[in-house]
């Protein structure tokens, strides 16, 4: 009987460390995100974009405050939580930054090209207006339930190509997006990976992006991070603002409706 | 020319907290670009914060001050309306000053 007791002891004492190793590097990282909340560089960014879609500027030299993102010409409020939607003018789906660059290019007069010129910033000089921009649109969604409509053919197909790259599997690695994003309880190095199959992990991912990076000193985009996923999982370069973008991002935005946005947050 | 300040100030009680968000690089001079030169150090070096024009924290930062710095603390005195003053110059000699009100 000693001899059995003391083996369950053995046998809790391996197990233990580990769990409690995991259970508190994710307790700790989420403390470091509450510490930093509070002071959150991503404002210096939502402050410069409130500052550009005012401001005149162009060849056309207007500002974006007639900018049609879903809700009407010049309605902010609320428009990234509906958001990828189709929009007839340009008889395309498009996300928040495409829209942006769309009407820079019909209302401020810029090539197509320049406007997308400088998608992401480098984290050092060289700053991204598209950036700047996508934290003020979404800031002025925070609190607002995820809404993203499904009701045009082409909203559903974009739905339907999301859901076919987030299972397709390829590149060198032979990866996809549901490698890692499928299961509970997936790291990469220290960070927790949300299932995005499931309502609640696809919610918590997408209402907290964009996100001010501190290991990059750079606010980051939702386009930005798909790009990233990509690049990591080797996979070809993700082309801003392309279909697959789009479709990717209406697949992740459609299964986080119901959650209030709740971003630009702050991360690692 | 860099990007304003965000600053936040609030009085509770008879301490009012002072919040601000600077926008910087911070370089520590410590890094390499891609070509293997030196980044020079580039960094905010004072800071002063008056109330109405009285002089509440004047402070010597060096590199050790992250990118795009956060700064908070408190002092007693300030009444709603007061006038809050935070200028910052760097070793370049560039500067900048905010203002805000107490809420």
């Amino acid at each position: 009987m000693k001899a059995v007791r003391a083996a369950v002891a053995l046998v809790a004492l391996a197990i233990a460390p580990s769990l409690l190793a995991q259970g508190s590097t994710a307790d700790e990282i989420a403390k470091y995100r509450a510490a930093l909340q509070d002071g959150n560089p991503a404002e210096l960014w939502e402050g410069r974009g409130e500052a550009l879609w005012k401001q005149q500027r162009g060849p056309k030299n207007v500002s974006l405050e007639r900018c049609d993102l879903g809700l009407g010409a010049g309605v902010v409020k609320g428009a990234y939580a509906q958001l990828p939607r189709y929009f007839a003018d340009a008889d395309r789906v498009m996300d928040l930054e495409t829209r942006l660059v769309w009407c820079m290019v019909t209302l401020q007069g810029y090539t197509e090209a320049d406007a997308k010129k400088n998608p992401f910033g480098n984290g050092n000089d060289r700053k991204s207006d598209l950036e700047a921009l996508t934290a003020y649109v979404t800031s002025e969604s925070r609190g607002v339930k995820m809404n993203v409509p499904m009701r045009h053919a082409k909203e559903a197909e974009a739905y339907r190509v999301g859901e076919k790259l987030f299972y397709f599997r390829g590149g060198t690695h032979d990866f996809a997006c549901a490698t890692c994003h499928s299961e509970e309880g997936k790291r990469i190095r220290l960070q927790d990976l949300p299932d995005l199959t499931t309502a609640q992990g696809a919610q918590k991912a997408y209402t907290t992006w964009p996100a001010y990076r501190v290991s990059q000193g750079e606010l980051r985009t939702f386009e930005w991070r798909l790009y990233d996923c990509f690049r990591q999982q080797r996979f070809p370069e993700l082309v801003f603002g392309s279909d697959a973008a789009i479709a990717l991002t209406m697949f992740l935005a459609r299964n986080a409706n119901g959650a209030p946005f709740d971003a630009p947050a702050i991360k690692r | 020319m860099a990007d304003p300040m965000k600053i936040r100030a609030t009085t509770l009680g008879d301490s009012t907290e002072v919040k601000v968000l600077m926008s910087h690089e911070m370089e520590t001079g410590q890094r390499k670009d891609a070509q293997g030169q030196t980044i020079p150090a580039w960094f905010i070096q004072n800071v002063i914060v008056t109330w109405n024009g009285r002089t509440v924290l004047s402070a010597q930062w060096g590199t050790a001050v992250s990118k795009n710095p956060f700064l908070s603390f408190k002092f007693k005195g300030g009444a709603k309306g007061d006038r809050i003053a935070i200028s910052w110059m760097d070793n370049r000699g560039d500067k900048r000053t905010d203002e805000t009100v107490i809420a």
